[in-house]
Order: structure tokens, then C-alpha cells, then sequence
């Protein structure tokens, strides 16, 4: 198996709705070495969970089996995908009643499963494998002046057992780490392991939004150059909806530019911001921007 | 602060369903539900029941484990669950409040009880194994950022939309 190519999951809503998060993770893959593989992988299979878990888990199953088909490991950008994935890689592989039931399932489509691969979040795997080092090698421009909020996001990091302990659930450092490393300053502040609301949202929009707004309020207090997130949905929430919410509770105006991960990452390797997909984010990033010198 | 709860919840014994606990039990993610000590942890943690008492997952575990169908399943709270999981991360017990709302919303379903917004995600992941149809104007915007292009269907893993939403015809 090779060691630097992977196989890259986008998921449904990256590549419909999340064009800034692909472009500016294929840009950094290729400026870090790292080589991102797309095969005609299907949703992963979480909003299964809700109608039939064992039929989620087989969905996600079968993105496995095609995976390994080619011999690659997964990295996930999107957490919903990295949780259902991981979980699927974890039900199958151990012994348990639910294993055999989505085995079958598989099988019965003419595929199998024989857990030779792993699925990461690119985050974890650049904190885990990559190293942090590395890439602090590869940082030409420090950010030192930003201050940094970030939104872990809740399936990047629970339920912390199918995820072999790789952060503390409860005082995560992975993508601290990481953010420390491109030379800027990760800004503590309340409410920070809370969820987006994302997955509310579908269901009920104001209860949704009041989940987000909470989450906006606190990291308006904490006066930061940006929050920095990891998924798409809670792009959506906090960026997509971030007027929505202003309009909706006559508050703010929140002003907070709300990145990916990736497109922090990119910016400190040099990138072209033009080349990081900010055409894409709905709050204005030139603030951010300008304090790095820097042309959006 | 969160609000008070201060509903009083009657239980009327005649309208229990035991079988309620016994489909739920079924499940993945429901066999460990009669484990649940009650100590509320889960509601202390579950972002929803902060912003309002009606969202509560120990009571919803309780009047599950009671038999307490139409209750459960007439509160939209399981349907509007974040599932962030901080509930199942401190739970003492194991008891996975989060894995029990999907198990509850599995036995929902099987009982043809499923939003419109659920059964429109089903329908396309049956025709295109994806949630987003890839429309023409997504296919614009990716040629135009030179992102390789996505076949219209993914259908890695086949489904049935009538068979997992038990629709009659």
C-alpha cells in the first residue's frame, strides 16, 4: 500500500455546496506531497442512521469495499462522513451481531469487506501521520498575527471510542496543534465543543440557527480573526447562515470570516489565496487577509 | 440558565405499549437502554434541552423504557436531535443516548412514521446514492474551477426507498 496516496472522500455536500473546502484541500494535498485519489464513491450512508442503522452502515460498508478495491485508505474531510466511515470500519472488523448483519448485506450486493484499510479525517491524519513537524517545515508565511477560533465540530471527535483515543473528546489539541504551527495564536472561548446545529436544521430551522447564534455570541466575545472549521455542515451553519441568524434574531452584526482548515493551512504555505476557493465563503475574509498582507 | 422543567408528566397505565420497548431494544444502538440509571447527564449535556425543557433525552429514555409510545414518538425532540454525541461521551452507563434516538426513530420508521424531509434524502440516495442530485449548474462550477467531474450516479450501495420507509404502494 502506498504510503502518500489516498483515496479522497468528499461526500455529498462538499462537492455541491463546500467548493471552498475541496479546492483548498486539493491545493494543500498537493503542495504537502500528498496524493488524493477520487473514486465514484456514494453518500457514506449517515442520514441512513435515522430510517435503518444496519442499511446506514452497510451504505458506508460498501464505500469501504470500493476503497480497498484499490488498495487506498480513506481521508474524509466532511465529520459526519469521517464518523459514519469510521464506525463502519470498526462494527465490521470487531465481533459483534451487527458486523455479521451489515457482512450480509454487502455480500448480497456482490461485495465484501475485509478491513485492510483505515479512514481518517485529513485533520487527524496530518496531526497523526503527516506530523505537526512536517508541517511547520512547510510554513513560508507565519500567521503571526491572527488570533484563531476553531469549531471541532462533534463527529471529528465523539463518540471518542470507535476514534482509538487519537484526542481527548473533552480537551482536544489535535487541530490546535495544527493552527499553533502556521504561526498563529488559537484563542480559547465558551461553548467551543458545542454542536452547529447542522443536523437540527433539516428538521426545525429556528432551533437549529438558535444552536449557531449561541456559538457566534460566544466567539464574538472572544474577538478573533476568524473560526476555523472542519466540516461542512457547520460551514453552512455558521458561515452560509451567519446573515440568516443576524436577520432572524436581530443581532449582531457578527462580521466573524469563518474558514477551512485548509484554507488557514494553505495561506501559511504561501498559496494564492485566489487559489484557496474564499470566492466561495459567504462573510468577507479580507480583514483577514489584509493582515497577512495579502490579495483576496 | 436553562428553564425549569416543570411538566408533570402522567403516566397512564392503559396506554402503555410494552412491545415499544422490545422493537427499540432491537435495534443497533438500543439493546443497552434498561442500563440507564436516570442520572441525567445526558440532559445536562444535550444542547437542545438548553434551549428549552421539552427537549429532555433522560426523560425521553424513561418513557421509552415505560412503554410510553405515543408520547415518544409524538415529540418531534428524537427528529430534532443534533446527534453531537455529548450525551453518549459522559454517559456513565453506556447507554449511548444518541445510538437510542436513532433506534427510536428506526422503530418510527417502521411504524411509517417518517418526515418529508427524511423520506426526500431516501428517494435520492435510491436514484443517485447521493443526498444533492448533481445539477447542471454545479457541473458548470466545477468545470469552471477545474475540479474533476462527478459522475450523476453513485450508486455504490443499492437501495429500496418503499422497503426502508415500509410504503404500501
Amino acid at each position: 500500500m502506498s504510503e502518500e496516496e489516498f483515496a479522497l472522500f468528499l461526500g455529498c455536500t462538499i462537492p455541491v455546496r463546500g467548493l471552498g473546502y475541496e479546492i483548498s484541500t486539493r491545493k494543500v494535498a498537493q503542495e504537502l506531497g500528498i496524493k488524493l485519489v477520487d473514486l465514484n464513491f456514494s453518500c457514506c450512508g449517515y442520514p441512513l442512521k435515522s430510517v435503518d442503522v444496519v442499511a446506514a452502515k452497510s451504505m458506508a460498508t460498501a464505500n469501504l469495499a470500493l476503497a480497498e478495491s484499490k488498495k487506498l485508505n480513506v481521508l474524509t474531510i466532511c465529520n459526519a462522513c469521517t464518523g459514519t466511515l469510521t464506525d463502519a470500519c470498526v462494527s465490521v472488523n470487531g465481533e459483534n451481531p451487527v458486523g455479521e448483519e451489515v457482512r450480509k448485506e454487502v455480500e448480497k450486493q456482490g461485495l465484501s469487506y475485509n478491513g485492510t484499510i483505515w479512514v481518517k479525517h485529513f485533520a487527524r491524519y496530518l496531526y497523526e501521520d503527516y506530523s505537526v513537524d512536517k508541517l511547520r517545515e512547510h510554513v513560508k508565511v507565519p500567521l503571526k498575527n491572527l488570533r484563531i477560533a476553531i469549531h471541532y465540530g462533534c463527529h471529528y471527535l465523539r463518540p471518542s471510542e470507535i476514534y482509538d483515543e487519537f484526542d481527548d473528546p473533552e480537551h482536544p489539541e489535535s487541530v490546535k496543534k495544527i493552527i499553533e504551527a502556521l504561526g498563529a495564536t488559537v484563542v480559547d472561548y465558551a461553548g467551543r465543543l458545542d454542536c452547529c446545529g447542522g443536523a437540527t436544521m433539516t428538521f426545525n430551522q429556528k432551533l437549529g440557527a438558535t444552536l449557531a447564534k449561541k456559538k457566534l455570541d460566544n466567539v464574538k466575545k472572544a474577538n478573533v480573526d476568524a473560526l476555523v472549521l472542519f466540516c461542512p455542515f457547520c460551514s453552512i451553519m455558521y458561515d452560509g447562515h451567519q446573515r440568516f441568524i443576524e436577520d432572524e434574531f436581530n443581532c449582531g452584526p457578527y462580521n466573524i470570516p469563518v474558514l477551512f482548515l485548509t484554507q488557514l493551512i494553505g495561506l501559511a504555505l504561501g498559496v494564492d489565496p485566489k487559489e484557496l476557493g474564499f470566492d466561495y465563503n459567504k462573510v468577507d475574509v479580507q480583514p483577514l487577509l489584509d493582515k497577512i498582507g495579502k490579495e483576496g | 440558565m436553562p428553564e425549569a422543567d416543570t411538566e408533570q408528566t402522567v403516566v397512564e397505565t392503559e396506554k402503555l405499549d410494552s412491545s415499544f420497548l422490545r422493537k427499540i431494544m432491537k435495534h443497533p444502538g438500543g439493546e443497552k437502554i434498561l442500563v440507564c440509571l436516570q442520572c441525567g447527564v445526558c440532559s445536562s449535556s444535550c444542547p437542545l434541552r438548553l434551549v428549552s425543557p421539552e427537549y429532555n433525552p433522560r426523560k425521553t429514555v424513561k418513557k421509552a423504557i415505560l412503554g410510553m409510545k405515543d408520547q415518544v414518538l409524538s415529540n418531534e425532540f428524537v427528529w430534532f436531535c443534533a446527534d453531537c454525541n455529548a450525551c453518549t461521551e459522559r454517559c456513565p452507563q453506556g447507554v449511548n443516548p444518541s445510538e437510542v434516538m436513532k433506534a427510536i426513530k428506526n422503530v418510527a420508521v417502521e411504524e411509517g412514521v417518517a418526515p418529508e424531509a427524511v423520506k426526500k434524502i431516501v428517494a435520492n440516495l435510491e436514484e443517485h446514492g447521493r443526498v444533492y442530485p448533481i445539477e447542471e449548474f454545479t457541473k458548470d462550477e466545477r468545470e469552471m474551477q477545474d475540479l474533476p467531474s462527478l459522475e450523476p450516479d453513485a450508486k455504490v450501495f443499492k437501495i429500496n426507498k418503499k422497503k426502508l420507509l415500509r410504503e404500501k404502494n
